[in-house]
């Protein structure tokens, strides 16, 4: 799950300056979940600009606005509203919006700030547990991501700043070196915390990432 | 191979600690700005007093004029330099460039940090490097000493330092914290400067779990100078892994405001004794912490003089 803030109503409204005739697009699945790009929020979204003197040319949530043929087919689908737009407000994450961008010249954007891959611990309660870093050693801690979930993504123990199981960052947050450690004592596997673990290879997944499949999938 | 630096004024850590020597060491932060003077009035006042100073690295995640600069007027001025390096703020290239430098100007030993986080410092919106942490440092020293960089490359000319690092004796839990004292010797620390100690009695019973895990590396018990009953009570509350033991906490209280100062000098001066008479340790790291003006007079109070350890 993509999890998405939404940015203040005053910076949406400047990113439109200049646009009055806008189309909203929101996202059926992550954005949903969040409450930052559904359909309740696409319909408040639309109100405001419209109390602001904007024309809303139309709206549209779907799922995976990520996925670009479906966005394209979403802009076919609605071509009237989306040809009659000055631009587009996308109310997901980053990947969603420059989905859009790759549908049309106009102008897009962002009404979110995309802040990380997250768990849901419960409705509205997000967790950062992976960070795609392109060489899982979930194998070797547990299942516990320390390249994530300990602040400075160290491999090998925790820091001096532990404390009582909490992070030197945020004490509301666990020190994920504790967990490893209770995790592994659990499984008899304390052995893999005693491995001596050497620098990680931060170029795994170059930046920006990309990976085509061979023969994958049918679907276009 | 010929070294800048080819004569030391003073003997380095490592001759000191390997002697059986007690090792006296004390610590100096850089200023923020290019105003030095101060600095270079604490070396001088320093550099005949302990054996080593500590130069921390850009400390709390602080910008301050460098650690390796400041390492470099040591030497200049006499003293002898122990070089922290951090790696939140380079990455491993930039890291073994300033290594090789460091070399060829006469540091001979280095402590090896993880680094503080960014958001304690005072630029939060930095973005914190951490490319390798404390024990990969040590293996890539150790890496570099064998002449070859992290990138696997051949260099033409290896470096050569006394390794240390840190350790938490307070850390609770202290179980990992022990693990991961053994495996930054694995990975090549010889000397170990510990985090803050108060309670001594928890640093003796750190020291016997240390000493059953390795008895020859070599550890200093870091001291803190305690200032005032707000100090300690800020210290309990925000300073991960230090605990100032409640006596300690009473008997600063109890001081009068102006016997403050010497209060947490008496305190120190006696953690020093101990350390000594009861030969719990193989040194001690006076972390003044801004006062440094007061070191020579917390080991004369200890009756501590270098040149008679
Ligand atoms: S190691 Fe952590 S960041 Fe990397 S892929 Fe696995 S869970 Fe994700
Ligand atoms: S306290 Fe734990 S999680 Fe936080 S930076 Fe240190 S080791 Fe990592």
């Amino acid at each position: 799950m993509i999890i998405t803030k939404s940015k203040p109503f005053e910076e949406v409204l400047k990113e439109l300056e200049g646009q009055d005739k806008v189309f909203i697009i929101g996202c059926g699945s992550c954005a949903t979940t969040c409450e930052t790009g559904g359909e309740p929020q696409v319909a408040e979204m639309k109100a405001r600009l419209e109390a602001e003197g904007k024309t809303v040319t139309g709206t549209v949530v779907y799922e995976e606005v990520c996925h670009e043929l479906n966005t394209k087919r979403k802009f076919r689908e609605n071509k009237e509203a989306v040809e009659a737009a000055e631009g587009f407000l996308v109310m997901c994450c980053g990947a969603g919006c420059q989905s859009v961008r790759e549908a049309t010249e106009k102008a897009v954007h962002p009404a979110c700030d995309t802040v990380f891959l997250g768990n849901i611990l419960r409705l509205g309660n997000f967790q950062e547990k992976c960070s795609l870093c392109g060489e899982c050693v979930l194998e070797e801690f547990g299942a516990i991501c320390p390249v994530t979930r300990c602040h400075k993504g160290i491999l090998n123990g925790p820091c001096g700043g532990t404390d009582n199981g909490k992070c030197e960052t945020d004490r509301e947050k666990d020190c994920a070196w504790t967990l490893i450690y209770q995790q592994l004592e659990k499984e008899g596997k304390l052995d893999r915390f005693r491995k001596i673990y050497g620098p990680k290879n931060w170029q795994a997944n170059m930046k920006p990432g990309r990976v085509i499949f061979e023969k994958k999938g049918g679907e276009e | 191979m010929t070294l800048l630096i080819e004569k030391h004024a003073k003997p380095s850590i490592q001759e000191v600690l390997e002697s059986g020597t007690f090792l006296v060491t004390g610590e100096i932060g850089p200023p923020k700005g290019t105003d030095i003077d101060e600095m270079i009035h604490h070396i001088d006042l320093l550099k005949d007093k302990v054996h080593a100073m500590n130069i921390t690295d850009n400390q709390s995640s602080v910008m301050r004029y460098p650690s390796l600069a400041t390492a470099l007027i040591i030497k200049e001025r006499g003293g002898e330099p122990n070089l922290q390096v951090t790696c939140r703020d380079r990455n491993r290239l930039a890291i073994e460039a300033d290594l090789l430098f460091a070399y060829t100007r006469g540091i001979r030993s280095v402590l090896c940090l993880t680094g503080d986080s960014i958001p304690v410092g005072d630029h939060k919106d930095a973005k914190a490097v951490f490319d390798l942490e404390s024990v990969q440092l040590l293996q890539l020293i150790r890496s570099m000493e064998e002449g070859k960089d992290l990138g696997g490359n051949d260099l033409n000319g290896p470096v050569k330092f006394y390794k240390g690092a840190i350790v938490t004796p307070e850390a609770n839990p202290i179980e990992p914290q022990m693990i991961k004292f053994e495996k930054k010797i694995e990975a090549g620390a010889q000397f170990f400067q510990t985090q803050a100690v108060y309670d001594m009695d928890n640093f003796k019973r750190f020291m016997e779990k240390a000493r059953k895990i390795d008895d020859k590396v070599k550890i200093c018990a870091g001291l803190v100078l305690l200032t005032g009953p707000g100090q300690i009570k800020y210290m309990n509350n925000n300073v991960p892994g230090v605990f100032v033991p409640e006596d300690l906490a009473k008997e600063m209280e109890e001081a009068p405001k102006e016997e403050r100062l010497a209060t947490g000098i008496r305190i120190m001066a006696r953690q020093i004794r101990m350390c000594i008479d009861e030969k719990l340790c193989d040194g001690v790291h006076i972390m003044a912490i801004g006062k440094e003006d007061v070191v020579p007079r917390i080991l004369e109070e200890a009756g501590v003089d270098i040149n008679e350890l």
